[in-house]
Formats: structure tokens, sequence, C-alpha cells
């Protein structure tokens, strides 16, 4: 039989990655901006909070440092988009691409070192679990019950009237882009300081792509965040441990699961909103004409 | 059908066409070596040990060879323009190092009958195009037999990349001699549908521990499930390549895919003039699968009883797949002193008997 | 303090100059990352963008461009009418993967048989396959006003599983030693997708591609339905008033990309790649979203962004070789490459003029 409590703390720790990345995406979004480079900034994270962890010692200045590297890169998609006004899909996928092969170049010399170890943390999970689930509350308290929450929400919705209002769109919006780079470093580096212990190219393998999925799955919602991480990750967990404990799972199958869920969630809010679910003005330029 | 067959021919023509383009002028006497690997050389793992092997063969031949490499080439059309360069560029021998470039390899042979082709993993061949292939599975033996005598349990765990022939070989021989050293032992299966996914094998290895795994086996190419195994107190073996960060525990051997002696062979036999194209699938013996070092966090009868079986091995004393076996359904697969032949191996795609776990389809 | 101005009209002379501007300010920049990295600056750049066209081997080169900016600049093509009109697929790479399955579906059941009628069939349901693909975030934008950007983007995940599942599953090839991915179909001769003429890299793709263009240009600059879609692009409530159905738009614009971006799969699959495998999706359908924007989403400017980027990876793979360069280098450098491209844009559309502080 599947042991309940191990089942849960493995969706705990398989979810933190994706949680963060995640809550990071989340905020941009929330603020009208669409930033595909989810991949390349959590790889960034992961390469600089290893080699700050492995340089060190400690995995809490490496996790600071990944937040470091990964606001750093998110401020080249920041500059592109909010002051060239270029097309935000487009960068955003040229930050993957840059990211991942910056990584690739600069972590030549940390292959095949290994990374100091996070000790044992509470009820077998480390402080950085604890902290994603600390964030979630946090991010829903700073959405809807601050005034600053309340700005970044109106200008996402609707940049022009947020604008007209005398709100600083791009400075909140920079702002914003710079919060989701650093979620999405310290996401990358859970991978490789307490997942993994090693640096290894392209060691986020996908991750930050489902981080994207999952802001949708959850409606922009933070607790829908946190309930998609489980999900998500459950999926992935839950296969596995049916596999192990001998049950034959057809798991292509299984792996597309989260997806069609996301889709069908999408739905079910667009149709009950009687609109778009997404904020008002993601993924729009917004231009100052005045 | 005629415009097919003109399309055919067109193609043909173009093929003799551009075998005649002139290869680029060759410095002196040197002998241009090509390579083209499947991930990053930094991967750690496959394509790694390629590229040592590379390396070997610069440190073998030096200024008698050139070699250079294209990495992180994906399967499928890019395989046969990177090895059309390599060949335009004069490499005259080339080595494509992994399975899913089988028919860039073949078509890119054809038009260039000049340079020779050394094909990983494959099974189609021609006149210029030879393959090779390791018996991973008789470095799992040795593991096997390791794990078998190892686990408290009585529960060891395999994370297999994908269910093809090559990694069926390593479940069934490490179960087949983990059972032989201990008669209660059960094997897990997971499968993590990729051959590098740090955090899948890393859920992959946690899965496991929480079925009651205490040894891990692994044929995915990332650190990940030894890391998991060292936070669980259980063990597991390096990959590929040595996975040395990790010793003495969890990390206590490991089975190393080591080419550099294939390779210096092979660019011998080109520099001497007496390559030929031929199919091999080398082992222990030949020094291909190497067994790393037996950490100390082995007892020392353990360690010896698995360097006697390696010895067995490499001397071809001893054949993994020696009957009597029965297949999963209880079906006889080899009877008492048969051993399995290379074809059956080849297209291996079931348990022996005692694994309990399904192969999915 | 300055400030931008939009022009009224794009610039001809910025549209021109600037991807020209952001080349050379991409070689400039790589060239001092070249040279911090050990290289010969210079070598690299010539390498990169010079070898590919003119080098020793170029004979063999010349052609491979086409081979590679083929795809690129079908699906772009498709996927730049949607952008036009505000409507944002940016999953098509889903609907390449499940053309080229749909495609390759046909050929294997028709497996061994012969006759003229494969090919075309395997065509026809390469694009209908990407349709299907692509009239899902359609049909549910328009039933229930789901993000279409979202929706496409979950898909490509769908279909990425799905190539695995067919790979390891229904397609395996039965003679295939138990090895993943579907049987070649260049090596069957009905189905097959090979280059036409000797030594040019021309295949079906290459002049579908061609035709996409050209059909494109047509419909943007001469046809009622280009006018309905710049218009709704550049003013969604007028268009709306101006009696232009928005639903109909959105299913035309995403059925269009979608079939386009399946019939590149199809090619794909039957040609240069040659069969289904469990990583049959290479990542053209993202790169083409940035061959769209970078061509501006006009059609001319689509086929000189395609071209550029498949020069940028032909030459990255003889820096690799020649310069014993690292794949990382020549990705970072193509990184810089879009950053460039995508910023300069800036100048076309908009005059940076000073603010007068009154």
């Amino acid at each position: 039989m599947i042991d309940p409590t191990t089942l849960i703390l493995m969706i705990l720790s398989a979810a933190t990655p994706i949680l963060f990345a995640a809550l990071g995406e989340l905020i941009v979004e929330r603020a009208g901006v669409l930033n595909l480079g989810v991949e390349g900034m959590m790889i960034a994270g992961a390469l600089a909070g290893f080699a700050a962890a492995h340089a060190s010692g400690s995995p809490a200045l490496g996790f600071a440092v990944a937040a470091v590297a990964g606001a750093a890169l998110s401020m080249i998609f920041g500059l592109l988009t909010q002051f060239l006004l270029t097309n935000q899909v487009a960068t955003g996928l040229a930050l993957t691409l840059f990211g991942l092969g910056l990584t690739a170049l600069f972590g030549k010399p940390y292959e095949g070192v290994k990374a100091p170890s996070m000790g044992p943390g509470i009820f077998g999970l480390n402080w950085v679990v604890w902290l994603g689930l600390l964030m979630v509350p946090l991010l829903w308290w700073f959405l809807n019950r601050t005034r600053a929450g309340l700005v970044l929400r109106g200008i996402g919705e609707n940049h022009h009237a947020a604008h007209a209002l005398g709100h600083k769109v791009r400075t909140v919006r920079l702002l914003a882009i710079a919060f989701g780079g650093a979620m999405a470093g310290i996401g990358g580096a859970y991978i490789s300081i307490a997942t993994v212990l090693q640096w290894t190219e392209g060691m986020t393998a996908g991750a930050g792509w489902i981080a994207l999925a999952l802001v949708v799955f959850a409606g922009w919602r933070a607790f829908g965040v946190l309930a998609g991480a489980w999900l998500f990750g459950g999926v992935a967990v839950l296969q596995l441990r049916l596999q192990a404990a001998g049950v034959a799972v057809p798991v292509q199958l299984l792996a597309m699961a989260p997806y069609l869920a996301t889709i069908v969630a999408l739905v079910l809010i667009s149709a009950r909103r009687r609109g778009s679910a997404a904020p008002g003005s993601l993924g729009q330029i917004f231009h100052e004409t005045s | 059908m005629q415009r097919r067959t003109f399309l055919i021919t067109s193609a043909a023509v173009s093929a003799l066409s551009l075998a005649g383009l002139p290869a680029l002028a060759q410095d002196g006497e040197k002998l241009k070596v090509g390579f083209i690997y499947v991930g990053p050389v930094g991967d750690g793992g496959w394509s790694y040990q390629h590229d040592q092997g590379r390396k070997a063969i610069e440190a073998e031949y030096g200024d008698r060879i050139e070699t250079t490499f294209i990495e992180s080439v994906p399967e499928g059309a890019d395989a046969e323009r990177a090895l059309t360069q390599l060949a335009l560029a004069g490499n005259k021998l080339i080595f494509a190092t992994s399975f899913g470039f089988m028919d860039a390899v073949m078509a890119t042979a054809a038009k260039f009958p000049d340079v020779k082709f050394e094909h990983a993993t494959g099974y189609k061949r021609a006149d210029n195009v030879s393959t090779y292939d390791a018996r991973f599975y008789e470095g799992r033996a040795v593991m096997g037999t390791i794990a078998g005598r190892m686990t408290k349990s009585n529960k060891i765990g395999y994370i297999g990349s994908f269910p093809i022939p090559e990694v069926i070989q390593g479940i069934n021989s490490s179960f087949i001699h983990a059972k032989k050293v201990n008669p209660d032992v059960e094997m897990k299966v997971v499968w993590a549908y990729s051959w590098f996914d740090p955090a899948k094998e890393a859920d992959a290895a946690a899965a496991l521990i929480a079925e009651g795994v205490d040894v891990i086996l692994q044929h995915t190419d990332s650190t990940a499930p030894l890391a998991k195994a060292q936070e669980a107190g259980a063990i597991g073996f390096g990959q590929a390549s040595d996975m040395a960060a990790f010793k003495p525990t969890p990390r206590v051997s490991s089975i190393i895919d080591n080419w550099a002696p294939y390779y210096i062979k092979r660019v011998g036999a080109v520099l001497d003039g007496t390559w030929e194209s031929q199919g091999v699938w080398l082992g222990i013996g030949d020094g291909e699968v190497e067994i790393g070092e037996i950490t100390d966090a082995v007892p020392a009868e353990v360690k010896a009883e698995a360097e006697a079986l390696k010895d067995k091995i490499a001397k071809g004393e001893y054949h993994p797949f020696t009957g009597p076996l029965k297949k999963q359904d209880g079906s006889d697969w080899l009877a008492e002193g048969q051993t399995a032949t290379d074809e059956e191996l080849s297209q291996m795609n079931f348990y022996v008997e005692g694994i309990t776990a399904e192969i999915p389809k | 303090m300055w400030r931008l101005e939009t022009r009224s009209e794009a610039s001809l002379a910025w549209q021109i100059a600037t991807p020209v501007l952001a080349v050379i300010a991409t070689m400039l920049t790589g060239a001092l990352l070249f040279g911090l990295m050990g290289y010969d600056p210079v070598a690299a750049i010539r390498t990169i963008f010079w070898d590919p066209l003119f080098g020793a081997s170029a004979g063999y080169s010349r052609p491979q461009l086409l081979v590679k900016a083929g795809p690129l600049i079908l699906i772009a093509c498709g996927l730049a009418v949607g952008f036009r009109a505000g409507i944002w697929n940016i999953g098509a790479e889903g609907q390449y993967i499940m053309g080229g399955i749909a495609g390759a579906a046909v050929a294997l059941a028709a497996y061994p048989a012969e006759g003229w009628w494969i090919f075309p069939a395997m065509v026809v349901a390469g694009a209908f396959g990407g349709w299907v693909w692509g009239m899902i975030p359609a049909v549910l934008r328009n039933w229930f006003g789901a993000s279409e950007i979202l929706v496409s983007l979950m898909l490509v995940y769908v279909a990425q599983k799905i190539a695995a599942w067919m790979a390891f599953g229904p397609m395996r090839n039965p003679e295939g030693f138990g090895m993943p991915g579907s049987r070649n179909l260049g090596q069957y001769p009905s189905a097959a997708n090979p280059e036409m003429f000797p030594g040019t890299g021309i295949h079906w793709g290459v002049i579908a591609a061609a035709f996409a263009v050209f059909g494109v240009w047509v419909l943007m600059s001469r046809h009622i339905r280009g006018l309905q879609i710049r218009a709704a692009g550049e003013a969604p409530r007028a268009a709306r008033f101006a009696g232009v159905a928005p639903a109909a738009l959105v299913s035309f614009c995403l059925g269009l990309s979608g079939a386009l971006a399946g019939m590149a799969g199809l090619f794909e699959a039957a040609g240069p790649a040659g069969q289904i495998t469990d990583g049959f999706g290479s990542g053209y359908g993202f790169t083409a979203i940035i061959v769209a924007f970078l061509g501006r989403l006009h059609p001319v400017g689509i086929v000189l962004a395609g071209l550029l980027m498949a020069l940028t990876y032909i030459g990255g793979d003889i820096a690799q070789l020649m310069l014993q360069m690292p794949a990382a280098t020549v990705q970072v450098f193509q990184g810089m490459l879009l950053f460039y491209l995508l910023g300069f844009d800036l100048l076309t559309r908009y005059r940076i003029r000073r603010r007068v502080t009154a």
C-alpha cells in the first residue's frame, strides 16, 4: 500500500521549484506582463545559486544569490519590453534561449562538484519548502489586502486607466518582472542545491514551462497556484510511486492530464466570468502617450 | 508512380554530385576524426564519456590526428547536416554517438564512400559504416551482486530511462545476480522516460525509497538519485560516469562507459589502413564497461565476491545470461548451461521470472 | 528626457535599416564576447555569417539554409496573419507535432502499399491534424472566452506527450529492434518527401513555404479578409462595428496557422526528419514565433528572418566544427541577436523625440 504521509512529503518537495517559479510569474502576469522566459531565469538561478553555495558552503547564501541572478536576467526582458516596447512573447522565448546558453557557458567549472548539504529540516522538509508555502498566503495578502497589490492588479487589468490615475505603470511592471525573476531563480536553485546537489547543463529540464501552465491553472490566484503545484507535482510523483508499487500506468497519458486539467480550469474560469480570465492587459505593450 | 521514380532518381543524382564536392584541403597527412554528440559534453554522462574517448585518442596519437566535435545535435535532419559538414571538412573517420543518428549516418555514408563511419548502439551497417555497443548488462551483473548483498529490506530499485532492450537487459541482469546471492530479493522498477531529467530522477528515487527500497540502480544520467539516496540513507551506483563526488556513500561503485580503448583501436586501424566495417559489442573484458572503485562502505567479502564475478565475466568464463532461466510468464527461456545469443539480447523485450513489474507497452 | 512618438506609418527606410543595424550591433557585441572567450573575433563572425554562404563547403550549406528555413517560414506565415489580427497562437509547436503525426499515420496505415495518392493524402492529413489542434483554442475562445495564448501553449505539452506515446506505442517500428520511433518514411517511396532537384535543398515543404509567402501576401494586401484582419488588429472595437465577426476571424486565423504548421510538421516527418520519434517537436514552432516578429509580420520580412535564423544555426554548427566553439556560445550569440533585432524594432515604429519641459 502507498503510505499517504510519505506521498504528501514527496509531493510537497517535488512541487517546490514550480511553486516558486509560478508564484513569481503570477505577480508578473497580474501586472499585465507575460514573460515566457521562466525556464531561462530558473536555470540562471540554478547555476548562480549552486556556484555560491559551493563556494561559500552555505545553501542559504546560494538561494540569495540565485534570486539576484534570476532578477538580473529578468531585467533584460524588463528593459526590452518596457523601454524598447518589444513583443513579450518573442522576447520571453529569446530570454529562455539566452539563459540556457549563458549558463551552459559559465557552468563548465562547476561540473562534477557537489553542493553542501541542506540539513534535515522540519518533518524531513528543508526550510525552502516551508518558505515556498509561506509565500502563498503572503502573496495572497499582498495582492488582495494591500494598496500596492491593488495598484499592481489595476495596472494588469487596464494599463491605460491605471496610467490615467497617475500610477507608474512601467516602474511597477519592472519591479514585478524582477520579483518574478528572483522567484524563478530560487525555484531553479532548489533543483541544483536541494534536489540534485550538482550542476549540469539544462538541468531544469522544462520546469519553467510547467510553471507557466500552473499560473493559468490557478486562474491567477495565489492559492490556486499552490493547488496547481500540488496537482502537477502530485501527478508526477504519484505516477512514479504507482510504478514503484508495481502498477502498470500509462505514463504518457497520465503526464498529459495536468495540462488537460489546466485547459478545463481555464475554460471554467473564463465561462464563469463571461470573458477572458486573464488580466486584461496581459501581454500587451504599454506605450505612454502623454 | 512516375513522379516518385523521378524524385528518387534525382535524389540519387544529388547524392552523387555531393560526393563530387571538393573536401577541404587536409593539413599534411593528419587524419581528421570527427564526433557528433546528442547532448552537451557537459552532461556529465553519456556525451561526456564519449568526449573522454575523443580526448584519449588525442593523447594516444598526438600530432598524427586532429579531432573535432559538434555537440547537442538533435536527432533527425540536423544530425545529417552535422555529419555532412564533418565529412566536407575533411574528416575521414566519424563517430556518431547516439542510436537516433542511425538513419542520418546511413544517408551520409552513402554520399561519402571514402569516409568511415562508426555508429554507437545502432544495427545498420554498410561497407563504410561500423557499429559498436557496450555490454552494459555485464556491469549490471556486478552491481546486482552488490545490491543483493547490501540490501537490508530485500528490496532493490531500478530507475529505467526508456523501455528499450538495452535497459531491459540491465534490469534482468541486475535482478538475476541479486537473486543469486539473496533469494528473497525483490526488484522495483520505475521508468523516467528520459535519459536526463534531474527533478524527475529525484522523484523516481524518492518513490522507490518510499516503497522500501534501500539500494537504487539507475539507468539515467544525473546524480539526482544519488542525492536522494544520501538523504534517505540508501545506497546507489554511479552511471555512465564515475560520479565520484558521491563517494564513499551513497555511491558504493559505478558502471562506467569507457569508449577510449575502442576509439584508440579504430583510429589506429584507419591510420595503418586496416579499418574494415564490423559490428562489435564489447564488455568488461575489452575495457569498454568499467566497474568504478567499490568503496569501503561495502564489506570486504562482498567486494571480493563482486570482483570475482567481474573477473570471470572479463575472462569470458561466465555469461550473465546463463540458464536455467525462465521468462517472467514462467515459460522456459534458457536451459541449464545455455547462454543467451546476442540476437536475442539485442531484441530483449521481456523480464525474467521473479520480477513482478510489467514492461510498459 | 526623451519620449517616444508613434509613427503614423512604419517608416520604410527604418524598416530596412533597423535589421541591418541590429545585425551589425550583434556582430560587434558578439565579437567582444568571442574575444573575451579567447576566440579570434573576426574569424568567429565570419564563420557564422559568411562561411555558410560563401565558405569552402557553401555548396552544401546554402541548400541547407532552405531546408532549415522552410518550416520556419511556412509556420511563421500562418502565425503572422493571426498576430496582425491580435490573435495570438503560440502553440504552433503543438500543431506542427500533430500535423506530423496525422500525416505519418496515413503513411503507416498504407504501408507497404505504393500509390500516387499516398503522399497527397498525407499532406491533407497533416494540414488537418494541425488545423484541429489550432481549432481547439479557437473554439474555446469563441465559446468561453478562454485565452487562445494559454490554451494553445498548453496544447503544445499535450502534443509532445502524444508524440512520445506514439513513438513508444502505436507507431513504434515493428522492425526496429524494440527501439522507439516509427518506420523511416524517407525509405518508403510513396510517402517520402525527398530533395526534388539535386543540390538545391528544395523539397515539398520549401515549395509549400513559397506558396504560403505568396498567398499570405495576397491575402493581406489584396483580399477583403486581409483588410478585416488588419482592422481587427489595429482597432478591435471599430472592426466589430464594421461588421467583422470576431468569432469567424478567430477561427480563420487559428485554423490557418494550425493547418500551415501541421503541413510543416508533415513535410518534416516525411522528409528531413524521416520519422516520428519521442522528440519529434524540435522547437520549430517556437522559433517560428520569433521569425514572425523579426519579419515584422510581413511575408517578405519573414522570408528574410527565416533565412537569417537558419544562417545562425548552420553557421553555429560550422563554428563548432572549425573553431571548436561550444554549442552554448552559439546559443548565447543567437539570444543576443534576437534581443538586438527585437529592441531595434523600436526605431521602426516610433520616433524618438526630446521631451520639451514646459
